[in-house]
């Protein structure tokens, strides 16, 4: 009985790290991380660090995948095998594949791929840290990486999870609720269309429960897309302060 | 942006009461971001427009053209070729008649051999790589693109020629006309204080070759990630005067 009691996910409303229910972990977003991609970006939750870049638009191949009237959007996620405490094998498995084809769909709805025809862009994610929640991780990268690369998209999507701990909804799955927990549920949305571009769950949950926690995640997927809308515009104010710095430290001289 | 203000526009009282400008010329926005609403607005380059919302497709400024026409200049992306740029290409191959040139864009630039060279040559005798080989750096003009992105490329143009020596560097696209600046008078505020040869091609490639290169090379990378600042001439002079002597 006491052992069970030292192991409890929730007490008195706080998580195991401290956090209330509805709250998302610390996130650390910046861009421009990989000076050799046409964009990239860094994308940090807690533990959960993905690093995402973006090459192209850019000729196609396989040339067999060539579509004559848009662009192809490939999206390869990868997980480094020194993310997590187990090695993780390197190569594609099947879990990496589902998440790439999913991710891939949810971006689908947003890029205007027809401006670019006969063309593929690629978007490589890899995640250096795991720490539950890396597709939403990856998400969040790849949407600041091809806003870096200047592909035309109608948002940025956001993308966080939100699940079901010891009977409570709470944000933000991390470390032991994920392992522990009885649902995961990461989406990835689309703030200003109020569209759901990708929705997975695990484990059983009941219908009014499902609502809710689908509304939680909602919520935190606009916090995280302001995040992602200010790291974009940090690369630029940065340069501009130190313009202005400049500026102002000639106008003292004189 | 100092160099477009001919185009800038004070925007007038919109005639429609329920239009209205969200966010200011020259502001820095986002994909999906809200820039203007009503039907007095309409989407320019760079932007979409969804529910009778102007919304940026691109991480940019934007740039009131006139009243009513909002558009957002991009800050990155790649170079999509337009009948009529002059651009800086790397011969990639050569074909039984033509040449395909790399023209730092998602598609490969076709060069015909009528387009390319201006006298009669024989297939059956002479060599095309005595015309352009692999490798050999180009400014030639992009004659037409198709609907289906086919690049075709000219040489018959005054300007269009075999650039021979000097160095090539790569400046994001969407920033080439700063870099050339208004009638041309940012690059040559460079030529003049560095002594060197410079082509800009629209592609985003520069061409340079002179003793200064070097100097040269640093103020155009100086424009490219300072372009969106008011001021810079005068940076770029200050700059190129206290570099010298």
């Amino acid at each position: 009985m006491m052992a069970e009691e030292s192991k409890k996910l929730i007490t008195g409303g706080r998580r195991i790290d401290g956090r209330a229910l509805d709250e998302i972990r610390p996130m650390a977003a910046r861009t421009g991380v990989i000076a050799r991609a046409n964009g990239s970006a860094q994308f940090a939750m807690g533990d959960t660090v993905a690093i995402a870049a973006v090459h192209g638009p850019r000729e196609m191949h396989p040339k067999h995948m060539q579509d004559p009237v848009r662009a192809y959007l490939k999206y390869t996620y990868a997980m480094a095998p020194f993310a997590t405490q187990d090695r993780v094998k390197p190569g594609p498995s099947r879990r990496s594949t589902e998440i790439s084809d999913v991710s891939r769909q949810a971006f689908n709805s947003v890029v205007f791929l027809e401006e670019y025809p006969k063309t593929g862009i690629e978007v490589y994610v890899e995640v250096l840290q795991a720490n539950a929640s890396t597709r939403c991780a990856g998400i969040n990268a790849a949407s600041m990486a091809l806003a870096d690369a200047g592909i035309p998209m109608a948002d940025l999507i956001a993308s966080c999870s939100a699940g079901k701990v010891e009977g409570q909804i709470v944000l933000d799955v991390a470390g032991e609720e994920d392992t522990e927990g009885e649902v995961d549920l990461p989406i990835a949305y689309i703030p200003r269309r109020d569209e759901i571009a990708l929705l997975q769950m695990d484990g059983l949950i009941t219908l009014e429960e499902f609502k809710k926690a689908l509304e939680l995640a909602k919520q935190g997927c606009i916090k995280i897309h302001e995040t992602l809308v200010d790291a974009l515009k940090e690369k630029y104010r940065h340069i501009e302060l130190s313009v202005s710095s400049a500026r102002s430290e000639d106008k003292e001289d004189v | 942006m100092e160099g477009y203000e001919e185009n800038d526009v004070t925007p007038a009282q919109p005639m429609d009461p329920n239009s209205v400008l969200v966010a200011n010329n020259k502001a820095l926005v986002t994909p999906g971001e809200l820039i203007a609403k009503g039907v007095d607005f309409l989407p320019g380059g760079g932007t979409y427009k969804d529910a009778g919302e102007v919304r940026s497709k691109l991480l940019g400024i934007v740039r009131l053209r006139n009243d009513h026409l909002v558009s957002v200049v991009p800050l990155s992306g790649q170079y999509m070729p337009f009948s009529g740029d002059g651009v800086i290409g790397v011969v990639a191959d050569v074909q039984i008649s033509s040449w395909m040139v790399d023209v730092n864009a998602p598609y490969i630039a076709f060069l015909s051999l009528s387009e390319g060279v201006d006298e009669y040559v024989d297939l059956q005798k002479s060599d095309l790589t005595h015309y352009f080989d692999v490798g050999d750096v180009v400014y030639a003009k992009v004659l037409s693109v198709s609907k289906r992105k086919d690049v075709k490329l000219t040489m018959r143009d005054r300007v269009c020629r075999k650039l021979h020596g000097g160095n090539i560097m790569t400046i994001t696209p969407a920033k080439v006309p700063r870099l050339i600046g208004k009638g041309g008078s940012m690059i040559e505020l460079i030529k003049q204080h560095t002594g060197c040869h410079i082509i800009v091609g629209q592609n985003g490639l520069v061409w340079m070759k002179g003793e200064k290169e070097a100097l040269a090379a640093e103020a155009v990378m100086m424009v490219e990630r300072e372009s969106h600042i008011d001021g810079l001439t005068d940076r770029i002079t200050s700059f190129l005067t206290s570099q010298q002597g």
